[in-house]
């Protein structure tokens, strides 16, 4: 992606005015999206965003400075002005020796998105609309979307290190809107996975939009989700958002060295029922999260969080573990090159437990069963969170009966970590996932078990 | 990183990409550029410094009625050109659709508008990082349950941007804003809150260390404490930023677009009444109080004051020229985009009109109530079709129009189509916030609340 010299001399330069640790991280990122809306393609568009990100760090202090323009000049602004940002006297002439290395791809990819026609991506789009439309007479509007991106990237530092990884994601989602007597719903499906056009061979977009729509359709019919206190029971693939909202973030090591988790100084102790082990893992064939390297040049790991009940290790980045002297864990990363690199989750997911589904459910008399969650979010320091229920039953009399509206979840993540009774051996991934952080949003995949929480409160109106 | 030039250059690069429309076709580019600095402090040290510039390019053509386009994060004159045939090629693609069209001139003059802080790039970097330290050390001096912050941050950035069409439309603007941020991290008996402050302006001397402080050890603070409340029924005083952040979302359901595409609730309800008749709403970017201001839209026309309800009636909806045109209206001048898309449809600076009485005097006629100070879980718990309406919500009871003990971990429920029309009171007590969007203290009585 760039001359092996023009990195050594940029890194050199970032030096020039003292500094521990000079990288560079470029990126060549080329997305396409279509969107069928209201009938008809209406947008078919394109992108391209090539830069690089400077960073020189010294002590505790970062500096850091990103250009779009990759010529030796560009290149020699940006490093300078990262040198400065973090002045700390001293420098000189560093020289930079680079080892290439070898990073393993999670999986390999088929069919790279810019070899396949744009007609062949719209007629997708026109099929599930068709299938969506044709699910009920109810359905008056349906959005489907395809989006492809290939992210090219390169880390070099002045430790020597220099790596590339070639990510590529294919992303189809389908939205339907129904219409009732008691007003319009709406049904959503996603589909995404780190390969190329070769994810229309194993998934088929009819699957998509017929799912969409029965959703949307079902919540015609929904009576208002209960209010107050319950069990809830949580379907295979539908929450992974609560481990990822509930105890990942907290489990992220910069927020753990501010005090700002529930989590820190926790190692060690139980923390969950011994049922629960939580793992998050980069290394997951072509799961939404899942890359060779991190965006600081880390190999991609899987990493055990919570072992048994236990809580065993948080996540790191390299700030962090060059500030603790421990080894990177592969959760570096970063938007684009315009930001800089913190610490992020990959594919967080709960290990299948010993428990039958269909027994967990009828061991529940009263409660609320959770096919899919939507979205979450969490306060790090009270361990507090909050997640959307986008498709949700109540469970009357130990049985599955009738569909409720939407409504969140609202929990303690320690409490109600510590409380899951029961975990079911019927492991599923859930689907694509966007993770914001301070403003930087990153593809994220996870993943449950069939789960009751005792007691979770439902913010319905009934 | 020298400072922006002031001649609008950028325009000219916007121009000579529309120029190259052939016959039949219609072309827009929208050239962005920006410079920004931002400084975070931890532990009476700089934890990063970060200088940086941007610039980029969205191209739309449209030939035959269908539209394509494709954006560049450069200016790079191949990488331009290389995204004008993106775009084109694109349009062959998308379906005809008679409405499809760039804008033309409409004859609406833009606002005079001063948004451009003189002084801002020439305030050195040593201030913006002494700026950053000392907001830490404020924050951290001004109460002994504040234990930490997790960071203290100064940013601010210089943008401007241009449009031009071969439909005629020669737009140009800038602006620069700056902004002090931190969190603040408070403890007590074991128990952990942490909460934000902020101080927003134009020029670095519109902002104040102490504001951003107070604000993040008052929020961090006074939810030290509190509980998980029973599930109950009582009214909702909601601070001015929950009021404004609520209305943001009924401003997305005002969206021509959502309104075309059956996917508004309050489609075909113009002229009849939606909301309180206490409750008038304005989109108006041309008011240089807000931060949102601004002279043109992302197509290149002049923005404009919209009244979307006035005293509860709904006026109307807000447009971009597609919408505008198949609609049977016009622009509204809301057209809302970055370079990487193509314009979508809007508000800049939607604030509601003052009522009457102070933040105090609302308050104190609440005899049983919940003074919302956060919500949770907006982007899940609201769905803009149904208005569907389920959030998390931390804050302070009222009793007896007092402030009371402070609660967690509970939610309410309902929906905006209710909430809107169930407002009983409506402060004068207007606060303009960093989004651009204004609000006021409201108040919504007989509301679900769920706890224990």
């Amino acid at each position: 992606m760039l001359d092996h010299d023009l990195i050594q001399r940029t890194l050199s330069t970032a030096l020039r005015t003292g500094g521990e640790l000079a990288e560079i991280f470029v990126e060549d990122k080329a997305s396409a999206n279509a969107i069928f809306d209201d009938g008809k393609v209406e947008n078919l568009s394109s992108g391209r965003d090539r830069g690089a990100g400077i960073r020189v760090i010294v002590g505790d202090t970062t500096g850091f400075a990103h250009t779009a323009d990759l010529s030796a000049t560009g290149l020699a602004e940006a490093a300078e002005a990262a040198g400065a940002a973090a002045r700390s006297g001293g420098g000189g002439v560093v020289e930079v020796v680079l080892t290439r290395q070898h990073a393993p791809r999670p999986n390999l990819i088929d069919v790279l998105p810019e070899d396949v026609a744009k007609a062949t991506k719209v007629d997708l789009l026109r099929r599930a609309d068709a299938t969506a439309r044709g699910a009920g007479s109810a359905i008056t509007q349906v959005t489907a979307r395809y989006g492809d991106s290939r992210r090219r990237i390169l880390i070099a530092n002045s430790d020597g290190l220099l790596t590339e990884d070639d990510q590529v994601r294919t992303l189809f989602t389908v939205m339907a809107v129904a219409s009732g007597d008691t007003g319009m719903q709406t049904g959503y499906q996603s589909l995404g996975r780190t390969v190329g056009f070769e994810l229309f061979d194993s998934y088929d977009v009819d699957d998509i939009a017929r799912e969409a729509a029965a959703r949307a359709l079902l919540k015609l019919d929904a009576r208002p989700a209960p209010s107050g206190t319950l069990p809830v029971v949580i379907g295979p693939g539908g929450g992974g958002v609560l481990f990822h909202e509930a105890c990942g973030h907290g489990l992220e090591a910069d927020l753990v060295a501010k005090g700002a988790s529930v989590f820190a100084g926790r190692v060690g102790e139980r923390v969950a029922d011994p049922r629960i082990t939580l793992v998050d893992d980069g290394t997951m064939a072509e799961e939404w999260g899942a890359f060779a390297v991190d965006d600081e040049g880390s190999l991609a790991q899987r990493n055990v969080l919570i072992e048994d009940g236990i809580l065993t290790d948080y996540m790191y980045d390299l700030l962090r573990s060059r500030k603790e002297g421990r080894a990177r864990s592969g959760n570096g990363r970063r938007q684009s090159y315009k930001h800089l690199p913190m610490v992020r989750m990959t594919n967080t997911y709960v290990l299948a437990g010993p428990d039958e589904p269909d027994d967990i459910i009828a061991g529940t008399p009263d409660g609320v069963y959770v096919a899919h969650l939507g979205g979450g979010q969490v306060n790090t320091a009270t361990g507090d969170f909050v997640f959307g229920m986008t498709e949700a039953y109540l469970i009357e009399g130990g049985k599955i009966t009738e569909p409720i509206r939407e409504g969140n979840l609202i929990g303690n993540g320690p409490a109600v970590l510590a409380s899951i009774d029961a975990v079911g051996h019927d492991f599923a991934m859930g689907s694509p996932g966007m993770c914001g952080k301070d403003g930087q949003g990153v593809p994220v995949g996870d993943g449950v078990p069939t789960l009751r929480v005792p007691a979770l409160t439902v913010g319905g109106t009934a | 990183m020298g400072s922006l030039s002031s001649n609008p250059e950028l325009l000219d690069v916007a121009a000579r990409i529309a120029e190259m429309a052939g016959p039949g076709e219609q072309v827009e580019a929208y050239v962005a550029r920006s410079t920004s600095t931002s400084v975070k402090a931890y532990g009476g040290e700089v934890e990063s410094l970060t200088q940086a510039s941007s610039a980029g390019v969205g191209v739309r053509v449209i030939v035959d009625h269908r539209e394509g386009f494709a954006y560049a994060g450069t200016l790079d004159e191949g990488v331009v050109l290389e995204a004008l045939a993106e775009a084109r090629d694109n349009a062959t693609f998308g379906e005809p659709d008679e409405f499809n069209g760039l804008a033309t001139p409409d004859g609406v003059a833009p606002a005079d508008l001063d948004l451009w802080p003189e002084h801002l790039a020439d305030v050195p970097t040593a201030d913006k990082v002494a700026m950053a330290l000392e907001l830490e050390k404020a924050t951290l001096g001004r109460d002994p349950r504040v234990t930490g912050v997790r960071v203290a941050m100064f940013a601010d950035s210089l943008g401007e941007g241009a449009v031009a069409t071969s439909t005629g439309i020669r737009a140009w603007g800038r602006a620069g804003m700056s902004h002090l941020a931190v969190q603040a991290l408070a403890n007590h008996d074991g128990e952990t809150q942490i909460a934000g402050g902020l101080s927003v302006g134009r020029e670095v001397t519109d902002l104040s260390i102490d504001e951003a402080a107070d604000d993040a050890v008052l929020r961090a603070t006074r939810l030290l404490g509190s509980t998980k409340p029973a599930t109950q029924r009582l009214t909702l005083v909601l601070e001015p930023r929950i009021a404004a952040t609520i209305l943001s979302i009924v401003g997305g359901m005002l969206n021509g677009e959502a309104v075309l595409k059956g996917r508004s609730p309050f489609a075909d309800r113009v002229g009849e009444v939606v909301a309180s008749p206490l409750l008038t709403f304005v989109d108006d970017p041309t008011d240089p109080r807000s931060l949102g201001a601004e002279a043109h839209d992302g197509e290149g026309l002049a923005c404009r004051r919209n009244e979307l309800v006035t005293d509860g009636v709904l006026q109307g909806f807000l447009q971009n020229s597609y919408t505008g045109r198949r609609s049977g209206t016009a622009s509204t001048g809301s057209a809302q985009r970055g370079i990487a898309s193509t314009p979508g449809v809007g508000a800049g600076a939607l604030a509601v009109a003052p009522g009457s009485g102070t933040h105090e005097d609302v308050l104190a006629a609440v005899e049983h109530g919940l003074f919302v100070t956060s919500m949770a879980g907006l982007h899940s718990g609201v769905n803009p079709v149904s208005g569907d309406f389920s959030v998390g919500v931390e804050g302070l009871m009222i009793k007896g129009g007092q402030l009371a003990e402070p609660i967690r971990e509970a939610t309410i429920a309902s929906t905006i189509q209710l909430l809107l029309l169930d407002i009983s009171a409506v402060g004068a007590d207007l606060e303009w916030l960093p989004d651009g969007s204004g609000g006021v203290t409201l108040v919504i009585p007989d509301i679900a609340m769920s706890g224990t």
